[in-house]
């Protein structure tokens, strides 16, 4: 899905407003934990932000499906099972998951979102 | 000593905004250490003030049903220090609102002089994030609101209509 350049512009405010990172910092590519810093508290900023600045409304666990990656079905040692990739993967239609399954370490999934994964989920969302 | 870090309300918008004093006094137990020679209010204690006038507002919107905690302070700016006999007013206004917490913006002045700019969110924790431990009961909150006169002075989003006590804090 090609990303709207306006959803950028807005995303890319609203990630430098709450991660107090530069412009330049926020590229499509950049990851939100490992590239800008985001803590899992930021989340919740981020959340907040954007449903101002697109007048969205996001549930809690919407854009990181805490009940997959706590439910002992889609489990396995730590990892996603098929089950639960599958689970996840219809449950955040927005983000591309191609790197994740090779490796699905639940803990790892919030270190794997792109500006680019938020810029989709915000596209969906306005559908 | 109990964790109070403002003396009450003079203003509570429900849902909306609130204005809380904070009385500076010498005879507080921190000030003898902070500093010996020179005593000032520390700027840690005016940030748990602020956020325990924007906390309880957040609170008292949701008659208590969630778990409020100050999740992140993304600004604080200082621009003087808070010496004995000063009253501080903590003017708080919420920005944003939603299931899953609320953002504030707070300023403290000393008189008519700014003395500091916040910017902080309150997360409401769910069950699983605390165990079955409650963090207050319901009396813990009704004595709050009462000693800080909430009930004496508060209204309605319109500023004017005058708050009811809610149900969650009748009998008992």
């Amino acid at each position: 899905m090609a990303i709207d350049p306006e959803i950028f512009e807005k995303v890319q405010a609203t990630l430098c407003d709450a991660l107090s990172v530069d412009e330049d910092e926020v590229t499509e590519e950049a990851t939100l934990v490992g590239d800008l810093g985001a803590e899992s508290i930021d989340f919740l900023d981020i959340v907040f932000h954007l449903e101002k600045a697109f007048n969205i409304k996001v549930e809690r666990g919407e854009l990181f499906p805490e009940d997959i990656f706590t439910d002992a079905k889609y489990t396995q040692n730590n990892r996603l099972n098929a089950e639960g990739m599958a689970a996840l993967r219809e449950r955040l239609p927005f983000i591309d998951l191609t790197e994740f399954e090779k490796n699905p370490v639940v803990q790892e999934f919030p270190s794997r979102m792109t500006v680019a994964d938020m810029c989709r989920f915000v596209q969906h969302k306005k559908q | 000593m109990r964790w109070y870090w403002i003396d009450r309300y003079t203003e509570f918008v429900r849902g909306t905004r609130a204005t809380a004093v904070k009385c500076v006094s010498l005879a507080e137990e921190h000030m003898h250490d902070h500093f010996n020679h020179y005593p000032i209010m520390p700027h840690s204690l005016v940030v748990e003030g602020v956020a325990q006038t924007g906390g309880l507002l957040v609170s008292e919107f949701n008659e208590c049903r969630e778990k409020v905690v100050l999740a992140k302070l993304t600004k604080a700016v200082f621009y003087c220090e808070p010496r004995p006999g000063d009253v501080l007013t903590y003017r708080v206004q919420v920005q944003y609102l939603n299931a899953n917490g609320a953002s504030i913006t707070a300023t403290s002045h000393i008189g008519d002089k700014l003395h500091a700019e916040f910017d902080m969110m309150f997360a409401y924790l769910r069950d699983n994030d605390f165990g079955d431990k409650e963090l207050f009961t319901m009396q813990d909150y009704k004595h709050l609101f009462f000693n800080f006169h909430v009930y004496d002075i508060g209204t309605e989003a319109d500023g004017v209509t005058p708050i009811s006590v809610p149900d969650c804090f009748k009998n008992i």
